[in-house]
């Protein structure tokens, strides 16, 4: 089975604390840490895991810069046989459209049976995956927790509402969506990494993936992000102030008063 | 602006709630708005829909009995005219169909907000990053259609079910699919029922590690019979939890007197799952999005706070 799995690089919420810049318009970009989107650890993972059992291998696919080269070496690290790196001036700005539109191109240059991506990324879009299957004309599931391997189809169940896994069989070739907790992505280590730091990952620009530079980067964008603000935060919380001991002896009042300590 | 339609779910025959905040969504965007309801025998949600909207397009064939998301586009595409905006609740299933409709449409797509307004051909709409974190404002032109899909509670839901609306029903066409539905499977019981505790002790990513584990249940001990320790998803899938004790939208709704939110961040998913009930959120970040919702906040290390708590619980 050969599996493409798309890989986004974005900033890492448990390492960073997100602050406003000084205008007051955007978030503040300089010395965020970067990480790989934590879905897309787990779509590797399900794929190496299906390439284990059946045999084939697995690529992993960014659309990125000359920066986002760390994000594939970590996935290849895991045990992705290829990276590819889709970078272009052109493809700046893209919003989800833009990335599943670059993506189809890269699909189209190989021969997969699968495709991955993660159920959502940074910017809580939940969108590439999907709308990358729609210009391929292939099958998709969402939000998969669960992949069986059949003869030219999968079963896959899907987690919805109340922890209730809707059970699918999907033809392929095929567009998944993976769900965190489907599996345990794999530990990578400095010496995973150092092993596959002479890999060479090629580039393709938006002329080799046959990518029309208007369709894609800001000129395709019809959603567009004005600016950021912080949320006003309406009644918010009463916050208990004072000493350790002071905040724990207001606390203790309080469970009593709504009935939590009998 | 142009035709608003919205697509409403069903559950064993009952209409979602969320079509009467739909309903205000979609009257937000324009004039001439629509309900579409897609399944199999559906006569009596067709009607449910048509109190809450004044226009009600019924789909019913045995192919959608399951809400298929590939054969329900399908049928979306055949009736929803190009240029329209449609609006779904997000929701699993909206997740599911609504990015490849807007592909299928060419039509603008824009997910999980938390704001709408109509400004000639623009929707001017709010969504949130990083986890609530941060809020943009994104403009949407929807000049060429657009799929929008909202966050429930956005909009305060119309329960007038005054609409006497009419019911029309179309053809779904083509109703062919490369994806089908097997079955519902159910979670299994777990050992604990947090359900139906009286107070939650709930631990969030900020436990950081699973020995610290240990801490909440010590705390919810000594905070007497009614209390047991519940958790956010990551918890769940680092296994570190059974999935029985996940509070959210993909795991149990819980009801206690008081949810005590020990280092989790207040994201919608989570959130979703407290249905009432006194909520007091304890965070070492200051701007964490709980702090909005929560009814009572302490900023402090939950590794530090939880044991000097359990230590005070202890003297009482
Ligand atoms: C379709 C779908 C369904 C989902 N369903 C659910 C669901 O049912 N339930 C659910 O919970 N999530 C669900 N999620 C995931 C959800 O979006 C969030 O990712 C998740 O709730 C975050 O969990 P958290 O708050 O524990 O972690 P984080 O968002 O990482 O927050 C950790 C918090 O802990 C704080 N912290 C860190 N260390 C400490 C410390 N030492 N002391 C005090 N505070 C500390 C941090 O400041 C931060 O605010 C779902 C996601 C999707 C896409
Ligand atoms: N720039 C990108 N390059 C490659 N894959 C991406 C990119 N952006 C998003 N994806 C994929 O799409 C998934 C969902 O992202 P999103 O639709 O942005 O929430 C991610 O988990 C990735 O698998």
């Amino acid at each position: 089975m050969e599996i493409l799995v798309c890989v986004k690089r974005v900033p890492d919420s448990a390492e960073n604390e997100i602050e406003m810049n000084a205008e007051g318009n955007d978030i503040e970009r300089d010395d965020l840490v970067f990480s790989v989107n934590e879905w897309d650890n787990y779509a590797v993972e399900e794929a190496i895991q299906i390439v284990d059992k059946v045999g084939g291998s697995v690529t992993v696919v960014t659309v990125g810069d000359d920066e986002s080269d760390e994000v594939l070496r970590r996935e290849m690290a895991m045990g992705a046989a290829k990276g590819i790196l889709l970078n272009d001036d052109a493809f700046e700005g893209s919003d989800a459209k833009g990335v599943a539109t670059i993506l189809k191109g890269c699909v189209a240059k190989g021969n997969y049976d699968l495709v991955l991506t993660g159920a959502q990324a940074d910017e809580g879009g939940a969108a590439v995956g999907g709308m990358l299957a729609a210009m391929l004309d292939y099958p998709y599931a969402s939000l998969v927790n669960k992949v069986e391997l059949g003869e030219g189809k999968l079963t896959v169940s899907r987690e919805i509402e109340g922890g209730n896994q809707e059970m699918n069989s999907i033809d392929l070739p095929c567009v998944l969506s993976i769900q965190t907790g489907i599996n345990e992505p794999r530990y990578v280590g400095i010496r995973g990494i150092r092993q596959v730091s002479g890999v060479e990952i090629p580039e393709l620009s938006a002329a080799d993936l046959g990518v029309d530079a208007a369709t894609v980067g800001e000129a395709g964008v019809k959603a567009k992000k004005v600016d950021y603000f912080v949320p006003e935060s309406g009644d918010g919380a009463e916050m208990l102030e004072g000493s350790d001991s002071e905040i724990i002896a207001k606390l203790i009042e309080i469970l009593k008063a709504n009935g939590g300590l009998q | 602006m142009a035709q608003v339609f919205a697509y409403l779910v069903h559950n064993d025959g009952v209409l979602d709630d969320s079509a009467m905040e739909l309903v205000v969504a979609a009257k937000a965007v324009g004039d001439d708005v629509t309900a579409i309801v897609t399944g199999s025998g559906i006569d009596a949600v067709a009607d449910a829909a048509a109190q809450i909207f004044p226009k009600v397009i019924k789909v019913d064939d045995a192919a959608l009995a399951y809400p298929n998301a590939e054969v329900v586009r399908k049928a979306l595409v055949t009736i929803i005219p190009k240029g329209s905006v449609v609006l779904f609740a997000n929701n699993t299933f909206a997740m599911d169909c609504a990015p490849g409709l807007s592909i299928k449409m060419d039509a603008a797509y824009v997910s999980d907000i938390i704001g709408l307004e109509a400004d000639g051909t623009t929707l001017k709409t709010i969504r949130q990053e990083f986890g609530g974190e941060v809020n943009t404002h994104v403009d949407v032109d929807a000049a060429d259609g657009a799929v929008v899909t909202l966050r429930p509670g956005t909009f305060a839901p119309d329960e007038s079910k005054a609409a006497g609306g009419s019911v029309e029903a179309a053809a779904a066409g083509d109703m062919s699919a490369k994806r089908t539905f097997i079955e519902i499977v159910e979670p299994e019981a777990g050992d604990v029922d947090i359900t139906k505790a009286d107070l939650l002790v709930s631990i969030g990513r900020g436990i950081e590690e699973e020995d610290n584990i240990e801490i909440a249940h010590e705390l919810a001990k000594a905070m007497g019979a009614g209390a047991e320790v519940s958790c956010s998803r990551p918890i769940v899938d680092a296994k570190w939890l059974e999935p029985s004790r996940q509070v959210g939208t993909s795991g149990c709704t819980v009801k206690p007197k008081v949810y005590m939110a020990c280092g989790i961040s207040g994201s919608f998913q989570h959130m979703g799952g407290i249905k009432g009930g006194f909520v007091i959120a304890i965070n070492k970040n200051e701007n964490a999005p709980i702090f909005q919702v929560a009814n009572v906040g302490i900023v402090a290390d939950i590794l530090e706070f939880i044991p000097e708590l359990t230590e005070a619980l202890g003297d009482l």
